[in-house]
């Protein structure tokens, strides 16, 4: 018998937004999101198309600042944050001693000595811990994850939508910038997880509705997190609990590039084994030849296993990454996956599935 | 369609199948998913339909259909050999949305046990299943 109730979900600061557009919201994570509005696929190719805007709000932000920020970034974050400029933009991993992965996240370097870095909502709390765990007088962490909502724009069209409500240049790719939209103090990020050009926002939470009813007004389509995923898996985005884990290290992830050994950060000497070594397994993308869509926890024939899988909104057919044994990751390799007990075929394609025509 | 409905000349099963038993010929029904069934999973992009002479079991599974993000198990409302399915599904798999109790039906079936539909549910029992 259980006597303990489900934990209460946390609601965005678009909670009412999601709800008015006719959202279906599910739990992630702890957090009631819109996992779709009118239906994935149209949202999907609204994002490949024109415009689509995103809430998630529930990935985490964690602010380190001091005269050592830098420093204390160096040794958690995987790649070389001596790199980025102020106003500067940089993807990294946060790996344990042994190069297993704790989180991917994007680090925002705000000014000289401070740094924004958005968390993964499931592992936030751990991220923050570990963060913590290694802070000191001169490098200091903090939580700031209930001081932002946090808004994704993406598609073809997102930068001129968003550029009609800003009071300055939206920065380029790869940047950040501190800007007002629709009259509110905003950092606006050119970044994204869609494989379109666009932005992310993060601003105040109590500024967020305004916002979002802005730039829905100017045609971006509310998006859900299903779009999110079918979206990124054709971009061939890694998503963390799906291609990245603990007991999965960057570079049979195929995130070698975003690792600089020299640096020291933690878990580099892991890294450089496996680097000088090879992986045993490497991360591939593959589409299925033929009807049928795998998913995640497919076995594939002679080793390895589907780590997320879909129908393709843009290609039509079922897509998905894998960990194959590293004699199977050459593009062209043919596999064969046991989806639900049907073998499929399918073949390793180069990342990523989907490019912008 | 966009709005929920749950005709009453249908036969329900409380894994969200209808069962629509042929006026002329007892032993033999048309079998889909509901309403409910369709909204919950979203678009269905894949729907391979069983082969002619499968044998279904009542209560357990013997299809799947698919959106984009998840997989459901469809659930054989009543037991029997299948003896046609509704082969334009593949091509348009969605049709399972725009027309679940008509166009969108999966398979007939010869029933093995047609007394067995005494233990589905009428639209108004069912209903009441899915909670207001």
């Amino acid at each position: 018998m259980s006597s303990s109730a489900p934990p209460r979900l946390r609601r965005t600061a678009l909670y009412e937004c999601h709800v008015a557009a006719g959202a279906k919201l599910v739990d992630f994570a702890g957090w009631e999101m819109p996992v779709q509005y009118e239906g994935v696929r149209q949202e999907h190719m609204a994002v490949r198309e024109a415009c689509g805007i995103f809430d998630v709000s529930h990935m985490g932000e964690i602010e380190t600042s001091g005269p050592q920020a830098l420093e204390l970034l160096q040794l958690l974050l995987s790649n070389d944050v001596a790199a980025v400029p102020p106003g500067g933009a940089q993807y990294g991993l946060l790996c344990r001693e042994d190069g297993g992965v704790l989180d991917d996240l994007f680090s925002y370097r705000l000014g000289g000595d401070r740094y924004l870095t958005v968390t993964n909502a499931a592992n936030h709390l751990r991220d923050l811990e570990w963060f913590s765990s290694h802070e000191h007088n001169r490098a200091r962490v903090s939580d700031r994850i209930d001081d932002y909502a946090m808004l994704a724009v993406q598609g073809p069209t997102a930068r001129t939508i968003v550029q009609a409500i800003a009071d300055r240049p939206l920065p380029a790719r790869m940047h950040a910038a501190s800007m007002r939209l629709a009259g509110s103090e905003v950092l606006v990020c050119g970044t994204g997880y869609t494989g379109e050009d666009g932005v992310e926002l993060l601003c105040d939470p109590d500024a967020a509705p305004v916002l979002w009813d802005e730039i829905v007004g100017r045609g971006a389509r509310p998006a859900g997190l299903g779009a999110r995923d079918t979206l990124r898996l054709e971009a061939c985005f890694h998503l963390y609990g799906n291609e990245l884990t603990l007991e999965r290290g960057p570079i049979e992830g195929g995130l070698g590039w975003c690792c600089k050994e020299d640096t020291n950060f933690i878990g580099s000497q892991a890294v450089r084994a496996v680097r000088a070594d090879g992986p045993a397994e490497r991360l591939i993308a593959f589409a299925i030849d033929g009807p049928g869509i795998a998913r995640q926890g497919n076995p594939i024939s002679g080793g390895g296993q589907v780590t997320s899988g879909t129908l393709s909104p843009c290609l039509g057919i079922g897509i998905g990454m894998a960990y194959v044994p590293a004699g199977h990751a050459a593009s062209g390799t043919p596999l064969t996956i046991d989806v639900r007990g049907k073998m499929r075929r399918a073949v390793v394609k180069d990342k990523p599935l989907y490019r912008k025509g | 369609m966009a709005q929920a409905s749950y005709p009453e000349d249908l036969l329900y099963h409380a894994e969200h199948d209808w069962a629509r038993i042929d006026e002329d010929d007892p032993a033999l029904a048309t079998l889909g998913i509901t309403w409910y069934a369709q909204d919950a999973l979203g678009e269905v992009v894949f729907f391979e339909a069983p082969a002619v002479g499968t044998q279904l079991a009542k209560d357990t599974p013997y299809a799947e259909v698919e959106s984009v993000k998840a997989v459901s198990d469809v659930i054989a409302p009543l037991s029997g050999e299948i003896v046609e399915v509704n082969a334009a599904l593949s091509d348009n798999p969605a049709t399972i949305n725009e027309d679940p109790y008509g166009d969108g039906w999966l398979v007939k079936v010869h029933l093995t046990d047609p007394a067995e539909r005494q233990t589905l549910l009428d639209a108004g029992s069912y209903t009441a299943t899915l909670g207001g």
